[in-house]
């Protein structure tokens, strides 16, 4: 195995080595100059996002869980995931009342969980760590409490944005933050229910993740 | 595949009959070039980013070595373990021995060019491992025992009803249906229940990041989050070129890559793997490998100018593009990659003797190269491998496989003409008195004559005419 990787490397290097290239510069301007205010910015992210069928519930801080709730509730959704560790979790168990959906945390590793949380669950519900509005894309960074297939597996995937963090670019977010530094397990960037347009170019949503996104936003 | 050098123009002349192939291509091409277009409208940020995009291969590629020890260290800090692979029957072999250990005998795979370079599925089949596609494409050309025919849309080539017919004969519990929405979510219920019991996933590479030993993978459909996640086992394969130098280079390939490719902003997905599940964690794999497939691209990379081939994000533009893809359709290639950056990419991997007719299943338009987002040269590479194909000895595997005496001489002929006015006058005079007699059916004219009418000799010479304005001979 190691042969192979001196050989490939020792080759790869001569043919460098003999013929050098010079690459021109990387000019990140056209990343850079891409730039939307303030109301611009949620608008265009929702554009972008409800035209890949993306379903949008405003909210505010005082009142997400309840109106969570009351939205699952009307969909007569049966169950949702969450993590009982994060704060919007603790938050959500502390004010979720009786004769709503079930809450289910994801407590346990997904070896003991994974019959039910693919045959039996509903709704899935996340946090976000902002979005892009060049792209109407959601920045998601699993964590221990809040695992990676809880955006993933559910029929429904329902996503907390809060509306004051949102960057311009792709760029800009993993730029700013200096994601460089300490890139998570997963990141992932999240924009629209899962889809294909495998069967003659025909659109249809669903087909392996969630059918539905709903981007729950609080101001 | 067989070993057995390949007849494009066989291939394409059956293609070239089959109304409902041809139908199938062109709709599907005609849309995804005017969309495609949309999304380059503003032509300043087009340049800009294009010409980002070229500088982020280039940087690559003028580090590769380096870079691919950086990535290499990285990973393997990050808990990733890294495998290199001379060849397909190496990486196969790879891939295998890991199965072996875990005593898999489910892989669900997300969608990857290089599993296809490496025919990883037929592989797998010969040693008892049921090896199953998820991207709906590439699913539906499995079921259909078929290949892809194109690197973005696998099962391009059929239409709705061929797929529910497919579905019905398949699928044990697939009722016969022509909607969409229905057969899509019966594929869905397939899938999901492989997906919870797979031992093992395997993904393609879209981006490696050296600087963060990070995987990039590009999806819609959410199958390659669930096989990069699901199973206990991730092996993701990459060839040697997809790796980029540092994170901020990985927002514009990607929007080059997902606007040229379906004419999305972004795809549904974008995935960033760096480790395999940490203490505390509660699902992702338990174990990470990243097999690294040289497979002839370390030859590639020696030579200046077909080194560009490697530049290549692998989006697909320049087949939709491409005027002879765009007819014949991807089968017709009979290689993983089909269309223009097959025909130059195929020949390099396999050889010149195996594929040396790749490089002229193309009329030189210069579509490729004008829609390609990381700029590569595609039509001069194909014209050195038309030159290489005939000329022994030089830099690509193969190379001379195609000369023969006959166009050998006749070139001779053609230059020594050109190189004498005595001989050049004799031969234009020549052809202005005797050339229309020459009749239709003639080899290499029929060819011609076929689908076209055939070309006429003007009675008197350019210089002739010349001559009588008072233009005199140099
Ligand atoms: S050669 Fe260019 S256009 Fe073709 S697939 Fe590669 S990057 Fe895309």
């Amino acid at each position: 195995m190691s042969e192979s990787r001196n050989a490939i490397l020792g080759k790869l290097r001569a043919g460098r080595d003999a013929h050098p290239l010079t690459p021109p510069e990387s000019d990140f301007a056209v990343l850079r100059n891409k730039r939307w205010d303030g109301a611009e910015r949620m608008e265009r992210i929702k554009r972008m996002m409800e035209a890949v069928h993306t379903e949008f519930l405003e909210t505010t801080e005082a009142g997400w869980p309840a109106d969570v709730q009351a939205f699952l509730k009307a969909q007569g959704t049966r169950n949702l995931l969450f993590g009982p560790a994060t704060e919007a979790g603790a938050r959500l168990s502390a004010e979720w009342t009786e004769g709503g959906p079930d809450l289910i945390p994801y407590a346990d590793r997904v070896e003991t969980f994974k019959e039910r949380l693919f045959d039996g669950i509903d709704a899935g519900i996340t946090t976000t760590l902002g979005a892009i509005t060049d792209t109407g894309s959601l920045i998601v960074w699993p964590t221990p409490e809040e695992p990676r297939l809880m955006s993933l597996v559910p029929h429904m995937h329902l996503a907390l944005l809060r509306a004051d963090a949102l960057y311009d670019t792709f760029w800009q977010a993993m730029t700013e933050n200096r994601w460089a530094d300490g890139m998570p397990t997963n990141a992932l960037l999240i924009s629209g229910p899962s889809k294909t347009a495998d069967i003659e170019q025909t659109l249809a949503y669903g087909v392996h993740g969630p059918k539905r996104l709903v981007v729950v936003v609080i101001r | 595949m067989g070993e057995t050098s390949i007849n494009f123009a066989k291939a394409s002349s059956a293609a070239l009959q089959d109304q409902q192939l041809r139908g199938n291509f062109r709709r599907a091409m005609d849309g995804l070039m005017s969309k495609r277009a949309v999304q380059f409208a503003d032509t300043a940020e087009w340049n800009g980013v294009r010409t980002l995009g070229a500088s982020v291969r280039l940087r690559a590629l003028s580090k590769l070595p380096e870079l691919l020890e950086k990535l290499e260290a990285n990973c393997t800090r990050n808990g990733i373990q890294v495998h290199w692979a001379s060849t397909t029957d190496e990486a196969n072999a790879i891939v295998l021995s890991i199965m072996q250990r875990v005593n898999a005998k489910l892989v669900v795979k997300g969608k990857s060019m290089v599993s296809e370079e490496m025919h990883l599925n037929a592989f797998l089949e010969k040693h008892g491992i049921e090896s199953l596609e998820s991207d709906l494409g590439e699913y539906i050309v499995q079921l259909d025992e078929a290949m892809p025919s194109h690197i973005i849309m696998p099962a391009i080539h059929m239409n709705t009803k061929q797929i529910a017919h497919l579905f019905k004969q398949k699928i044990k519990e697939a009722e016969y249906t022509e909607d969409v929405a229905q057969l899509t979510d019966l594929a869905r219920r397939v899938l999901r229940k492989k997906f919870a019991t797979a031992d093992v996933g395997i993904s393609g590479v879209n981006m490696a990041v050296a600087e963060t030993g990070t995987l990039c993978l590009v999806e819609n459909e959410g199958n390659g989050r669930m096989s990069t996640t699901v199973p206990p086992v991730h092996i993701a394969v990459m060839g040697l070129e997809k790796v980029v130098e540092k994170l901020e280079d990985v927002p514009p390939v990607i929007s080059l890559l997902t606007r040229s490719a379906t004419a999305q902003p972004i795809t549904t997905y974008v995935n960033m793997i760096s480790s395999p599940r940490k203490e505390g964690e509660k699902d992702g794999p338990n174990e990470i490998h990243l097999v690294i497939l040289d497979n002839g691209r370390s030859g590639i990379y020696a030579d200046e100018e077909l080194r560009n081939t490697l530049r290549c994000i692998r989006c697909g533009a320049c087949m939709n593009h491409c005027p002879v893809y765009t007819k014949v359709g991807g089968h017709a290639y009979q290689a993983p990659y089909p269309g223009p950056i097959g025909s130059i990419l195929m020949p390099q991997v396999e050889g010149l003797e195996k594929r040396g007719e790749l490089p002229h299943a193309c009329t030189m338009c210069n579509a490729c190269v004008e829609i390609c987002p990381v700029k590569i040269p595609i039509v001069e590479i194909m014209g050195r491998l038309r030159s290489e194909a005939v000329h022994p000895g030089d830099a690509v595997k193969g190379a001379g496989s195609h000369a023969s005496k006959a166009e050998a001489m006749v070139w001779k002929g053609w230059s020594m003409t050109y190189a004498s006015p005595l001989a050049y006058q004799f031969a234009t005079a020549l052809l202005a008195k005797l050339g229309n007699a020459a009749p239709a059916s003639l080899p290499l004219l029929k060819e011609w004559t076929n689908v076209r009418s055939k070309p006429r000799f003007a009675n008197r010479t350019l210089h002739a005419l010349a001559r009588e304005k008072g233009i005199p001979d140099v």
